[in-house]
């Protein structure tokens, strides 16, 4: 990321010139105070929702506890001092965020927001009853101290303006550092898809997790703010409807823009005082926002700050995607005589010299009556291409998945330099050393190629989990030359700036590989690499594969006869779910039962 | 220790609240079920259906033809809802379905509150069902004892349609697989605005039974769409025997707790909902993996 601070910048500039300005247009200094408060709370939120793609309907319930553990902290004189008070509550909400995200965050879509709202309501009925004696129930807590500065009250009004928005600006820059983070880059990723992110070796709960709790101290000190800056601490902050409020300003400004929930608060705060004011239509404000908020849930998905963005982006994106040309059916060209190496390598943990790269034994995979796979056993020798073939539905792809363990198999197990990998989940044995190309692409599809090869990359720098959130997320040398490397051998270097989705299918499925590549792997799987391709795609995606089979070992499913036989070393024929032979290419071709297999000759039945 | 006598009462309050919340919280499910489709927009219809039995019972003072004319508004409520916003959701992310339907129910609560004010109504309990039952040493009052039988019987007939007629047949072969039925030749489509409209009408029905009970108001919807997400995430999501079972146990959680400190009886429900989601997180009757 190239070092942009203009949004920075501007605002900065809006934080300044709004109580110039804004106050002649029906702001209050309490209404700027309130809207600086739900931006701050929807700073936490885009990063969960927008950024990570979870929507929460539970974030009162943080905003509730920092609020209210910093009101009773200052009203009960157990503190006096204000920041701290506010530090403690932020604290709070985070470890409240930590336990409702670990229960949470193991469920996605419709469980998460079901979930959440619930503790949401949880929360707001804890605070209403059983802690009513610290809370003041239904009455809140009166009389919060103003925070103080060197001797000087910060009082209402503009001093306190300053305040929340100095305190927003900080929240700003460093929701834009974390987004911009490689942490940030893996949350993106997550949203994308979520599947390959930890197949490519990224602990996914992990990162979600914390992105929770990210959210919920943004959420917490917001509520402490809220306390302070209106001196009383209202039980309403609990209310289901501060999280559905949180979520409609969300929409309203922009998802995914950071400041359209500051955006998406000024309109609905302003409209709330301001129509008020007007006859007839003052009791129909909500239902009037109600309105534009499935209209734009509906047609504009983009909200205010994200239609604008959008308008800006529109001449640099209409330049990328014009240098994308119709279809790439001579970009053989585009392919490189020699890979050149990839600087991360997984490390290798090899027990015994002689042990095989991948060994199977007597694997199997019955779903209910249907065996899948059954008691297969081979080995992949170290730095070979191994094959495996079979006619549809042999279980080739079951196969691969226990290879991988992305399916743990019913039986058996698969040694990986002679440690047990099994159970273990893709994500550890990408980290593992085991890379895999699926047969149907799995990309980050509104990443740019650079950016999913990226991810890759990350995984193996970085291991399962880290948060360097305040590094940018293309500051690691190692990590860009992998990208670099990894762009280069699979042929897509002049593509590096182009969003995924709008790459020719060919260049999709060549990314495919790239990204199992970009993980550096000692051991490639590749699931019909060259499925869907054309005549000259395959032709040079063959050459591909050859190349990068020289320092890895690499085993591949794959159709396509002439390839097989062209590229193989060792050869396994799969037959409905067993093992029908295992040996040499020329082995193979002279089995009688792989003939009879293929040529229909076992069961009548049997399709070539 | 509360005494025998108090423990019963509630525990049959637990039935009553635990049989309203099944029906509310079958309709969820079954649209949850079959559509895939988290309906947010659920207490807000709830609340419609209180209200349409306020105005009709203001208008003609019958308790049955409130049931009957609210139930057909709510199923023209329904359809439409369907019709014009709900499908275009189908192949939509389930963040979009959400927040549409999160919006509906601003728009129909928004709605009420503008045509009704945002005091709340009452409801006269129909004649029937003034007065007090006496069951034992245990005195309890008529309506609600009506109400757990006529809830029952709702839900029976739920069950009925479901499972014992071939309209039943297809939506839970929809809750299984909704592409197969397509392929199948049967109008999938169809099936989910029907299913759609049942769950409305459910929806709406709970409301207008429970409308005598409670003060009618806009916002009375909320807490009914909480429970009910607690109770089909207790039940397994897109379970209807979930539903009813999980109805049940929120009831007399909810209830029972209350006899023994009333601040705590919301809170308990959570706290079951969370100690389930980490021994069974599929719920009681759902099985892992399904939406």
């Amino acid at each position: 990321m190239r070092a942009r601070f203009w949004p920075e910048l501007a605002m900065a500039a809006v934080l300044l010139a709004a109580p110039l300005i804004l106050p002649d247009l029906g702001f209050s200094f309490d209404l700027l105070q309130r809207i600086l408060d739900w931006g701050l709370i929807g700073l936490g939120f885009d990063l969960l929702f927008g950024a990570t793609g979870l929507l929460s309907f539970g974030q009162a319930a943080f905003y509730g506890t920092g609020g209210f553990v910093a009101a009773y902290l200052l009203v009960s004189h157990a503190m006096s001092s204000v920041a701290l008070a506010l530090l403690v509550g932020t604290l709070a909400a985070g470890l409240f965020g930590l336990v409702v995200g670990w229960l949470a965050v193991r469920r996605i879509g419709i469980y998460f927001a079901m979930i959440t709202l619930a503790f949401g309501e949880m929360a707001y009925f804890l605070e209403n009853s059983p802690l009513a004696r610290f809370t003041g129930g239904e009455n809140g807590l009166p009389g919060v101290p103003v925070p103080q500065l060197g001797g000087l009250k910060i009082t209402p009004g503009l001093p306190m303006y300053w305040m929340l928005a100095l305190l927003f600006f900080v929240g700003f820059v460093l929701a834009r550092r974390i987004l911009h983070s490689p942490f940030g880059a893996v949350l993106r990723a997550i949203k994308e898809n979520t599947a390959r992110a930890g197949m490519t070796g990224h602990s996914v709960p992990a990162y979600k997790l914390a992105v929770f709790v990210i959210a919920a101290l943004y959420a917490g000190l917001a509520g402490g703010l809220l306390g302070v800056f209106q001196s009383y601490m209202p039980p309403d902050a609990f209310a289901l409807d501060t999280s559905g409020q949180l979520v409609v300003q969300t929409v309203i400004g922009g998802v995914g823009t950071l400041v359209g929930p500051l955006v998406g608060a000024t309109l609905w705060l302003w409209l709330r005082d301001n129509l008020q004011q007007v006859p007839l239509v003052g009791a129909l404000w909500k239902l009037i926002l109600g309105l534009i908020f499935v209209v734009l849930v509906v047609v504009l998905k983009r909200g205010i700050a994200g239609e604008i963005r959008w308008i800006f982006s529109r001449r640099r994106r209409a330049a990328t995607e014009a240098g994308v040309p119709e279809e790439a059916g001579e970009d053989a060209a585009a392919m490189p005589v020699a890979a050149p190496e990839l600087p991360l390598r997984a490390t290798l943990a090899v027990t015994r010299e002689d042990a095989p790269a991948l060994r199977a034994i007597g694997v199997s995979k019955f779903y209910g009556g249907l065996h899948a796979v059954e008691d297969v056993s081979f080995d992949v020798r170290t730095g070979s291409i191994h094959a495996v073939i079979g006619p549809n539905g042999a279980g080739k792809s079951t196969l691969f998945k226990m290879l991988k363990d992305e399916v743990s198999p019913t039986m058996g197990e698969v040694l990986l330099f002679g440690h047990r990998i099994t159970g273990l989940g893709p994500t550890r044995t990408a980290q593992l050393g085991i890379g895999k190309s699926n047969q149907l692409n799995q990309l980050f599809l509104d990443l740019t190629v650079a950016e999913n090869l990226r991810i890759a990359a990350l995984a193996r720098a970085r291991g399962t989990f880290r948060t360097d959130l305040w590094r940018a997320a293309d500051s690691i040398p190692a990590v860009e030359r992998q990208v670099a490397a990894a762009m280069e051998t699979v042929g897509l270097t002049h593509r590096a700036g182009v969003p995924v989705h709008v790459l020719p299918y060919g260049e999709k499925r060549r990314l495919e590989i790239g990204i199992a590549l970009a993980i550096g792997p000692n051991v490639l799987l590749l699931d019909e690499p060259l499925a869907g391709m054309s005549p000259a795609e395959r032709v040079s995606t063959r050459a591909l594969i050859r190349e990068i089979g020289r320092s890895r070992t690499l085993l591949i499913v794959e159709h396509d006869m002439d390839a097989i036989f062209e590229l193989a070393e060792r050869i396994t024929v799969l037959y409905e779910g067993r093992l029908l032979a295992d040996g040499t290419p020329e082995e193979i071709q002279r089995n009688q039962a792989v003939q009879d297999a293929y040529l229909g000759g076992l069961h009548e039945h049997e399709p070539a | 220790m509360p005494s025998a006598p108090l423990l019963l009462s509630q525990a049959f309050n637990g039935l009553a609240l635990g049989t309203l919340l099944a029906l509310v919280s079958s309709g969820l499910t079954i649209i949850l079920g079959t559509l895939g489709v988290l309906n947010f927009a659920h207490g807000a219809l709830f609340m419609l259906g209180a209200y349409a039995m306020y105005v009709v019972i203001a208008h003609t003072g019958s308790f049955l033809l409130g049931i009957l004319v609210g139930a057909m508004f709510m199923l023209v409520v329904g359809v439409l809802l369907e019709r014009i916003l709900i499908r275009l959701f189908y192949n939509r992310p389930h963040e979009d379905q959400i927040l549409v339907t999160f919006g509906a129910s601003i728009v129909i609560v928004e709605a009420v509150r503008a045509v009704f004010g945002g005091n709340s109504q009452h409801v006269p309990t129909p004649g029937w069902g003034e007065g007090i039952a006496r069951i034992g040493f245990l005195f309890y009052p008529l309506y609600r004892l009506e109400l757990i039988g006529i809830i029952a019987a709702l839900l029976l007939l739920l069950y009925l349609i479901l499972y014992r007629t071939s309209i039943g047949l297809v939506v839970r072969a929809g809750i299984e697989d909704a592409r197969m039925v397509g392929i199948l030749g049967i109008n999938v489509q169809r099936a989910f605005l029907l299913v759609f409209a049942i769950g409305v009408v459910a929806a709406g029905v709970s409301g207008m039974l429970y409308a005598p009970i409670v003060s009618v108001q806009p916002d009375m919807g909320g807490n009914f769409l909480v429970e009910a997400f607690v109770v089909i995430v207790i039940g397994g999501l897109g379970s209807y025997p979930g539903a009813v079972v999980g109805g049940l146990i929120a009831g007399e959680i909810i209830s029972i707790t209350s006899a023994f400190d009333s601040a705590y009886s919301d809170v308990m429900l959570y706290a079951v909902m969370a100690l389930l989601l980490v021994l069974r997180p599929q719920g009681l009757f759902g099985s892992e993996g399904r939406v």
